[in-house]
């Protein structure tokens, strides 16, 4: 029989007149993972830190109900403790670990300080017992070499080591409670994997309770027991991960598993033409490392190695890989919004390379580019009918009279309101901005949208309408598409042919399908079996012996 | 209820700066009538001035404002140290200090802003060779600077409105700079370029516009120093030559009767907090009311 560790009663968050999370209830046993499941503003950060009572630092409070955590045999209401007691518990019986590994980190401190900083706080060690307790407990979170480690600061570390730094200060007073924050979105998913794989096997070994924040089905599937679906603050659905992912009951989620993309599911692409409309061939990007007087050429990182691809008129090419591979330095070289070593582009019979700068821009109105961040790639002082048009006004293709009527069929075209045009940029949501990006995209009807990370900053049914819309605007008007994705679930959807690209030099290359069922690299591989699948029968990840065991509830 | 209550106000005064009344909180409106009153009281100087400002009158020197013992009838605010009127000296300082800081202010706004832009957006050499002007004009002593120009020049006008603009100018340079930096990196800079947008478009619609708000407070911060700086100089003896009146020379000739005759320095000193303090704060509203994010609400 396993104990409670958490309850919580009917919840209510409230920043200001809002109300974030309205009665929410929860209960967490010992060793057992809950998914808190949602999208952007469902209120399960909202939740998460409610918990800990740092919501109030956020600006909100707690409006409501009670948040009872077991402690020798009784329960203690979190949300009525004063701030003196809490700040004990804190790291000490419940700890966090938050999304972004790169700022969860003082970058003045080493490892060391930091880690040592929690058995000084919680365990009255002396700083040297201190050290050598964080050396154990960076072994634990399987870190190579940490003797090395703790002398290091967080700079000198990889986004996934630090993550697992932030672990080992989480579960360095071995917590009744994890509250895991989107741990791994930042992460690659050949490093989420190895995340994922850590925290279970830690469970299993501590034998705390997790509370794992995500958005991500495909992780839900991978490490939870139980799964609540939030929706705007309130709970829809609470069930066994197995019975959820097999029989989800309400509407909302099955709505939320339908617009998961599914790796093997396929694409509903068309017919692509014969005619190539973007040929790269020996593209080669140099960053210099440093300005030095008498640097050879030679110095510097090579972020795109000796690169040849080429796309046909309207089809897509997908193309994937980690972050700092070199997907998005390719796009930038092609456009020759960096200026790369060697190559030749031509994009529609239009040679990019050695065009003077005058040219230059005449001829970037063959390609387009969509961006990742719908928030800062939209000038936010220009309203909607300037910043669709600018391309078409740039180019000479509209006249200034026609321009709101030019304006209004293009924000028709990506599905919104013609009112849409006096409006400004703040105004619109996040998958509204991306429509924005792709009407401005459109105004000069390009041959080729290079679209870099276009919906990774989206929720999964927002991304999949964008992806919709983009194979609308193929089927329709022939466009051809380099998609630029680190999810290879999303690439599937819409791709004819992909690419996979590791450090610097695309590794592979074939018809979607092909690359997907056989891969030849064996890196291509590795991505592949990163990749979290959204089915809890199937769990890719090798679970520990002991965390199979499953627990009754 | 009529129903001209339900739709739009059927009579709506207009006067400069309506809607900020209409939006604006106490003290948003305060600043605007103080604001609004020094403007017109220094356009109307000659008007509502009841004396000539240099005019002395040795008999009545020294003479404390009305409610005072020793007042006397017309001088509301006192006489100075020459027997001259403080109430119209104020007036008429307050419009030679106002022309002068906005002088100076506009042509450090220009100089660096230039300077600032040109340099976040060349980069390179170009930027190298601006940052060096700017570190060095933090480097030399600019009071010194200054009073080499008006002891060689002289301290006419011309000059030393050129000097008050060579004040804080390397300020709006560095602010402008980084800004300009920092949007370089922003997507939808690079998504213009990618456009096709040639770097005087971009400069001019992308990023220009988006640096507004912090010129309008660097602005108005630099308005407020001048007034300071143009008191030290005239202080110093190089400013505004006496008998014309600044609200600077008034502090700071009055200062010497500070103990026995408080008020020559108390009208103009409080001149200048009013002044600076509409500034302020109506900068601080220009600031908002430039950014469309803010707008709307």
């Amino acid at each position: 029989m396993t104990e409670t560790v958490l309850k919580v009663t009917d919840l209510k968050v409230a920043f200001g007149q809002f109300e974030a999370v309205k009665g929410l209830s929860l209960e967490l046993r010992e060793r057992e993972t809950l998914a808190l499941v949602g999208e952007s503003g469902s209120g399960k950060s909202a939740t998460a830190l409610s918990i800990l009572r740092l919501i109030e630092r956020e600006g909100g409070r707690i409006a409501g109900g009670n948040i009872r955590l077991a402690q020798n045999g009784n329960f203690l209401d979190l949300a009525a403790l004063p701030e003196d007691r809490l700040a004990g518990l804190r790291g000490n019986q419940v700890s966090m670990v938050f999304q972004e590994p790169m700022t969860s980190l003082n970058p003045v401190l080493t490892i060391g300080d930091q880690v040592s900083e929690v058995f000084v706080r919680h365990r009255g060690m002396t700083r040297k017992d201190a050290h050598r307790a964080a050396g154990q407990a960076l072994d634990e979170v399987r870190i190579p070499e940490p003797g090395r480690r703790l002398g290091q600061y967080p700079h000198e570390l990889s986004g996934g080591l630090r993550q697992r730094v932030m672990i080992a200060m989480a579960l360095a007073c071995r917590p009744k409670l994890l509250i895991a924050d989107e741990p791994t979105t930042a992460l690659d998913v050949t490093t989420q994997a190895e995340i994922l794989k850590l925290i279970k096997t830690l469970q299993a070994e501590i034998g705390m309770a997790v509370l794992f924040i995500t958005h991500d089905m495909g992780v839900v599937a991978e490490i939870a027991d139980r799964v609540a679906v939030l929706k705007s603050g309130t709970k829809v659905e609470e069930a066994d991960v197995f019975d959820l992912f097999q029989r989800p009951e309400a509407p909302y989620s099955r709505r939320l598993m339908a617009a998961t993309p599914k790796l093997g599911e396929g694409s509903r692409v068309g017919a692509a033409g014969s005619e190539t409309v973007l040929s790269v061939e020996g593209l080669s990007t140099r960053f210099q490392s440093r300005k030095r007087l008498f640097a050879s050429r030679e110095a510097g990182v090579l972020a795109v190695d000796n690169v040849s691809i080429r796309v046909r008129k309207g089809e897509t090419l997908g193309l994937v890989g980690e972050s700092g591979c070199g997907k998005s330095t390719l796009a930038r070289s092609i456009l020759r919004l960096i200026e790369p070593e060697c190559g030749r582009v031509e994009i529609g019979g239009n040679v990019l390379s050695g065009l003077p700068a005058k040219d230059l821009r005449s001829s970037r109105k063959h390609a387009q580019m969509v961006f990742q961040d719908p928030f800062a790639s939209l000038n936010p002082r220009l309203p909607v009918r300037d910043l669709v048009t600018e391309p078409a006004r740039i180019h000479g293709v509209v006249k200034a009279g026609d321009l709101r009527d030019f304006a209004a069929s293009l924000v028709t075209r990506v599905g919104l309101e013609e009112d849409a045009i006096d409006r400004f940029p703040h105004q619109f949501s996040g998958g509204q901005r991306q429509r924005l990006c792709i009407a401005r995209a459109l105004s000069v009807s390009p041959k080729l949208i290079i679209a870099d990370e276009a919906v990774s900053a989206l929720d999964v049914s927002i991304a999949r309408q964008i992806t919709d819309l983009m194979l609308d605007l193929q089927l329709r008007d022939g466009l051809s598409f380099l998609f630029i994705s680190h999810d290879i679930a999303v690439v599937e959807r819409i791709s004819h042919r992909i690419a996979v690209m590791y450090k610097g030099r695309i590794v592979e290359t074939g018809p979607c399908e092909e690359v997907l069922r056989q891969p030849k690299h064996a890196y291509t591989q590795r991505l592949l079996d990163a990749v979290p699948s959204p089915d809890p029968e199937r769990r890719r990840l090798a679970m520990p012996a002991a965390g199979l065991e499953k627990i009754a509830v | 209820m009529s129903e001209a209550a339900v739709g739009a106000p059927a009579t709506r005064f207009w006067f400069p700066g309506a809607s900020v009344w209409r939006q604006g909180n106490w003290i948003l409106r305060a600043a605007l009538i103080v604001g609004l009153g020094l403007v017109l009281i220094t356009l109307a100087a000659p008007l509502i001035a009841p004396f000539d400002p240099t005019d002395q009158s040795l008999i009545s020197r020294l003479r404390p404002p009305l409610g005072f013992e020793r007042y006397k009838d017309g001088y509301l605010l006192g006489t100075d140290e020459l027997g001259r009127d403080i109430l119209t000296r104020c007036i008429y300082g307050l419009r030679l200090t106002f022309a002068l800081a906005l002088a100076g202010a506009v042509i450090g706004l220009l100089i660096g802003g230039t300077l600032g832009l040109v340099s976040g957006i060349a980069g390179g050499r170009t930027d190298d060779a601006i940052m060096g002007l700017v570190d060095a004009q933090i480097a030399i002593p600019m009071t010194l600077v200054a009073l080499l120009i008006l002891s060689v020049f002289g301290s006419t006008i011309e000059v030393i409105v050129f000097v008050l603009g060579l004040y804080g100018w390397e300020q709006f340079a560095r602010i402008l700079r980084a800004e300009v930096k920092k949007l370089k990196q922003m997507p939808f800079v690079e998504a213009a370029r990618a456009a096709g947008a040639a770097p005087l478009r971009i400069a001019l619609r992308h990023i220009l516009p988006n640096v507004v708000s912090p010129m309008v407070v660097q602005f108005t911060l630099n308005f407020s120093n001048i007034v300071i700086w143009e008191s030290t100089l005239s202080f110093l003896g190089l400013g505004v030559q006496p008998p014309t009146a600044t609200l600077g020379s008034m502090v700071g000739t009055g200062r010497d009767y500070l103990p026995t005759a408080p008020w020559i320095v108390l009208a103009p000193a409080m001149t200048i907090l009013l002044l600076t303090f509409a500034v302020q704060i109506l900068g601080d509203w220009l600031r908002d009311r430039a950014d469309v994010r803010l707008r709307s609400r």
